[in-house]
């Protein structure tokens, strides 16, 4: 069964039609890249499978249970409140530029949630935090605040805050995009530890050489489409002319 | 009179101001906060009923809208309040007159959150209540501090329209007894008894924004 199945999503803002009919299928523990130009709706595409955005057309499904579709006449139906909460709590979403809480400490952006959400015990909670905290080499900055933190090591806490409520899948929007380039390497690092924790990934970036040792499934968006999809060998080597131009300008 | 009846006085009538000033507070932050929301409300007879009301209260003397509270009830609808009621009438018009400018405050600082503190929240699933309790609300409460600080003294210097309703309060005070000794002095007592009285509340705005000087 799969962990998230997306068919036929459509996504307009205003006339600008943004997701032209994307399909995509993430099945446990599979990691899926998703390249391409800037402007080419893939953060609109994650936005609208954490419900951030509503499809248009379409239906999503998480863990094979439709959560959010179209109706054929355009009618919208979303989850709402506590049914939204039970369907948010099987993802997690790690933002370009973090977002993490300002005010709390790294220790309670990790635990708040935990505690006030999934109403876990606040020992526990602290216990997995710091073990967390542990696993991204971060557990001296526990009582830091985010405005004392680099950015690789926001987006570490950030990663970590979405890994503590134990997501089947977890969405990457570029998260290397916001940094100094030697800090990606310390954040892409920690991600590909996650591959091996079976945890099912979908992650935008425009690291290639790290996308393609990554990812179990590769693809190229261009305009709102799909325009190859495959294995990381069968997408790279694939004789596409803009994706090819696309990889071109990237190395420059 | 002499000197020591005199600040006895005068004492006894900054007690009735900070009285008004505490409680007005106490009323008009909380209601500020309400006013706030239905400013921002989506339904546009709410919007448009609550902008009307912060443009009176905004556009007219606060101390017309003292007069207005406190002598509305009788020539609108004949009735007669008792004795308690000058208090309460001064206590009523300072809390919504103050609302409505707490509560465009409030406004501009939630409207100032970067929509990435909502969506974080949401997905790490954070009811909408709990969204703006705990994770928007405290920062907006730091970033509208300072303007929140210059209400707050403007407040204490308002406090003296409550004259208006002849509320024994410092500043009624401080006239009664010019006007009984035909001296200046009762008034630079008031006026340096309402400068300490500002320059502790100014201190104490100070304390708060330094306390939460440990995020930006
Ligand atoms: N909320 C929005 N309102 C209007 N246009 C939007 C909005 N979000 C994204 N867009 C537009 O949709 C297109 C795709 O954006 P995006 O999904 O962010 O692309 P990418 O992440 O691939 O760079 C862009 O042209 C962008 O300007
Ligand atoms: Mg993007």
């Amino acid at each position: 069964m799969a962990i998230l199945e997306m068919n036929h999503i459509r996504k307009a803002f205003g006339d600008l039609e943004v997701i032209r009919d994307i399909s995509l299928k993430v099945d446990k523990g599979e990691v899926l890249s998703i390249i391409g130009p800037s402007g080419s709706g893939k953060s609109t595409m994650l936005r609208c499978a954490t419900m951030l955005e509503t499809i248009d057309s379409g239906e999503i499904r998480y863990l094979g249970e439709r959560v959010a579709w179209a109706e054929p006449g355009g009618e919208k139906v979303y989850p709402k409140g506590d049914k939204l909460r039970q369907v948010c709590s099987c993802f997690g979403l790690v933002f370009q530029n973090f977002n993490l809480f300002p005010h709390y400490s790294v220790l309670k952006n990790i635990t708040d949630p935990m505690v006030h959400n999934q109403k876990r015990p606040k020992s526990e909670a602290v216990q997995e935090a710091m073990d967390l905290l542990a696993r991204m080499g971060l557990e001296d900055k526990a009582g830091s605040y985010p405005c004392q933190l680099s950015g690789g090591q926001s987006q570490r806490v950030a990663i970590a805050r979405a890994l503590a409520l134990n997501p089947k899948i977890l969405f990457f929007d570029e998260p290397t995009s916001a940094l100094d380039p030697e800090l990606t390497g310390e954040v892409l690092k920690v991600i590909r530890s996650l591959a091996d924790l079976h945890i099912a990934m979908v992650i935008v970036t425009h690291e290639m050489n790290f996308a393609k040792g990554i990812s179990d499934h590769v693809i190229f968006m261009d305009r709102g489409v799909v325009e190859v999809e495959g294995t990381p060998e069968e997408v790279f080597e694939a004789d596409h002319e803009r994706m090819q131009s696309f990889l071109g300008r990237l190395e420059h | 009179m002499s000197f020591q009846v005199i600040m006895t006085q005068l004492l006894s009538g900054l007690g009735r101001s900070i009285e008004i000033f505490l409680l007005t507070l106490l009323f008009s932050l909380p209601l500020g906060l309400l006013v706030a929301f239905g400013r921002m409300s989506r339904n546009r007879v709410v919007r448009g009923l609550v902008w009307v009301y912060i443009s009176i209260m905004r556009g007219t003397p606060l101390m017309l809208q003292l007069l207005a509270v406190y002598f509305g009830p009788f020539y609108i609808a004949g009735m007669k309040l008792g004795s308690m009621w000058r208090f309460t009438a001064i206590i009523i018009a300072f809390s919504v007159n103050y609302a409505a400018y707490f509560a465009e405050i409030y406004r501009s600082g939630i409207e100032s959150m970067p929509p990435g503190q909502y969506e974080a929240a949401r997905i790490l699933g954070y009811s909408k209540t709990s969204t703006f309790f705990r994770i928007i609300f405290p920062q907006v409460v730091k970033r509208i501090l300072p303007s929140v600080t210059n209400e707050v003294i403007t407040l204490v210097k308002d406090t003296s329209l409550a004259f208006s309703l002849a509320y024994a309060e410092m500043f009624t005070i401080a006239k009664q007894i010019a006007a009984k000794e035909t001296s200046f002095m009762p008034f630079l007592a008031a006026a340096l008894f309402y400068y300490i009285f500002n320059a502790i509340v100014a201190f104490g705005m100070e304390r708060i924004e330094k306390a939460m000087d440990y995020y930006t």
